[in-house]
């Protein structure tokens, strides 16, 4: 196959209009997800916790199945799955490496549980394909509301929480001597990040959460370092991957939506890591002047 | 055990200065393990008190009770006339420096501005009265120039000075620093102490500062509170930090000597000194406590 005709079998653009409309629902949900997956990944930047972020997605797949086999909603089925993973990392480990381990010991058990139900399962082998790569075009009416309705909550938590939550998150020592419930909010925290992975399970699958719920931060927090810029940037970033992934995939026949999410967020990644770099060569240049600086200027100290 | 108190100073507090801390009676056990009982303190407005003595005394739970966040086994804490309680707006809490990574999205004026409000429930909105006082308390530990640049991008002494005005956010009645010198060098030692004892004279705010090294506060401090396996002393540093009573404290010979305006205490602490060559770079200067 000329490197043309892979491309005509990839791309067809059939009918684009039709699809566009049709896909009104989907490409809405797309965009909220967008604005949840931007926020939610400003703090598991800030929290450094994207390996928590793996581990919740792998025990949603295993409730996704586990919905699947039983004929279940399959929405419900890893949303529950999430939170239950959400609760046991956020009530089981206080330290970022005690968090770390038992993240390593959930992941291959959730992943387990859910071939486990795959093999059982003896429906549609779209439908199981459909959980690792994401299937919001296929997704029902129903489910769009589901999604609708977990997606405000997230957002009006985050609302709520947002101050104490960045305040526990990037200082966690001063938090608690300043009376804001650092456990209590680490639990909280993990609940809505489990609501949203459960969310973009939808959009890119189980494997590629990582695109919506990571690189979105990853990548503004390349450019900025401001509280209102890094969110801002983030959700356009997310919102961005997930909305221009459905509008492109519309194009194709063959291939499903998350290949193209991902592949976004990677090049915003790639784009905003080059300007980040030169940024920080300049601040570390700035640091070294300052220092230069202060050693020039004596202190007066009493004797 | 014994309890040594018989050198604390006459009360600085008085009726009309009434102390800002007032520990009466207090005992903090774990379990089995008492780490000091008996221990009366009153710390006056405006006085800066440091607490010494060697690792796993009880320094830093000292200040996790004036936090409210471990309760006395026995005895009273007051602050400002009050219990202890959590999330205590009389008190401003300085912790040890820590590296930040240079992606963390804040900047140093965001971690000064977390001071005053970061403990608010919502997303907060742009305030021009906040903006205002966040430049001022800048202004006044000599931060203003790195205000706006990552926080992961400053040095040790440049984010130390600004947890400084962090902690002064709220124009507290007490600062609880548990050492933040650690890590720093020589020279930042020395400036963010400088900056600490302008603050607290111009503000009248007390000063409680645990810390291993009492050379860069020795010019600004009032008393010190010398814990040693459950017993304490509570003096001048005049009178604390002398070959007598240290040796009485310990139990075992102690020698303090005075080299250069620095006090060097040989023989108690030998077993923190290798401690504390593995836990920063500061193993010449520490090594010679």
């Amino acid at each position: 196959m000329s490197a043309q005709e892979i491309f005509g079998s990839l791309f067809t653009f059939e009918d684009y209009g039709e699809l566009v409309a049709l896909l009104t629902n989907s490409l809405i949900a797309a965009g909220l997800l967008g604005v949840v997956g931007g926020l939610i990944s400003v703090f598991v930047m800030a929290r450094d916790i994207p390996f928590a972020v793996h581990g919740v997605s792998e025990l949603s797949f295993a409730g996704a199945a586990f919905a699947l086999l039983i004929g279940f909603d399959v929405v419900g089925g890893s949303i529950i799955g999430s939170i239950i993973a959400a609760l046991i990392i956020g009530i089981g480990g206080a330290k970022a490496s005690e968090k770390n381990a038992i993240i390593g010991v959930l992941m291959p058990f959730g992943l387990g549980l859910a071939i486990l139900f795959l093999a059982l399962y003896d429906g549609r082998a779209a439908s199981k394909f459909g959980l690792l790569t994401g299937q919001i075009v296929a997704i029902t009416p129903g489910q769009i509301m589901t999604l609708v309705v977990c997606s405000l909550i997230v957002l009006l938590v985050l609302a709520v929480i947002w101050r104490p939550l960045m305040f526990a998150s990037l200082d966690p020592e001063v938090a608690r001597a300043k009376g804001v419930p650092v456990s209590g909010l680490t639990i909280v925290f993990m609940l809505v990040l489990g609501l949203a992975v459960a969310l973009s399970v939808q959009v890119v699958g189980v494997l590629l959460v990582l695109a919506l719920l990571i690189t979105p931060a990853a990548a503004a927090t390349q450019l900025s370092a401001s509280p209102v810029w890094v969110p801002v940037f983030s959700v356009i970033f997310a919102v961005t991957a997930s909305v221009g992934g459905i509008l492109i995939a519309l194009g194709s026949p063959v291939v499903p939506i998350s290949p193209f999410v991902t592949t976004i967020s990677f090049l915003i990644y790639l784009v905003c890591r080059l300007v980040g770099q030169r940024r920080m060569k300049h601040l570390h240049r700035r640091r070294t002047a300052r220092a230069a600086d202060e050693h020039d200027k004596p202190v007066a100290f009493p004797a | 055990m014994a309890t040594d108190s018989d050198a604390s100073p006459a009360q600085t507090a008085s009726a009309d200065h009434p102390p800002v801390i007032r520990l009466r009676d207090a005992e903090l056990r774990f379990g089995e393990r008492v780490l000091w009982h008996d221990l009366d303190l009153d710390v006056a407005p405006g006085e800066f008190v440091a607490v010494l003595g060697p690792n796993g005394t009880g320094k830093t739970s000292l200040l996790k009770v004036l936090l409210g966040q471990h309760a006395l086994s026995t005895g009273s804490a007051e602050i400002n006339g009050r219990n202890v309680h959590s999330g205590n707006s009389a008190i401003g809490y300085i912790p040890q420096q820590r590296g930040i990574d240079q992606h963390t999205p804040m900047r140093g004026r965001d971690l000064v501005r977390m001071g005053i409000d970061g403990h608010c429930w919502g997303p907060g909105r742009f305030l021009k009265r906040r903006r205002q006082l966040v430049d001022e308390l800048l202004e006044s530990v000599g931060a203003r120039e790195y205000a706006d640049a990552p926080a992961g991008t400053l040095s040790g002494g440049e984010l130390q000075r600004l947890r400084v005005a962090q902690a002064l956010a709220n124009d507290p009645s007490v600062l609880l620093c548990d050492e933040p010198l650690l890590s720093l060098d020589i020279h930042h030692q020395k400036v963010v102490a400088n900056l600490l004892h302008e603050q607290r004279v111009k503000r009248n705010t007390s000063v409680v500062f645990v810390t291993h090294e009492i050379n860069p506060i020795l010019p600004y401090v009032d008393r010190v509170l010398y814990i040693v396996g459950g017993h304490f002393l509570v003096g001048t540093p005049a009178e604390v930090m002398t070959t007598q009573s240290l040796t009485r404290l310990y139990g075992s010979p102690v020698e303090v000597v005075r080299v250069g305006g620095r006090l060097i205490v040989v023989g108690g602490e030998a077993e923190c000194v290798d401690h504390h060559v593995h836990e920063d770079d500061m193993s010449i200067e520490r090594g010679a406590i």
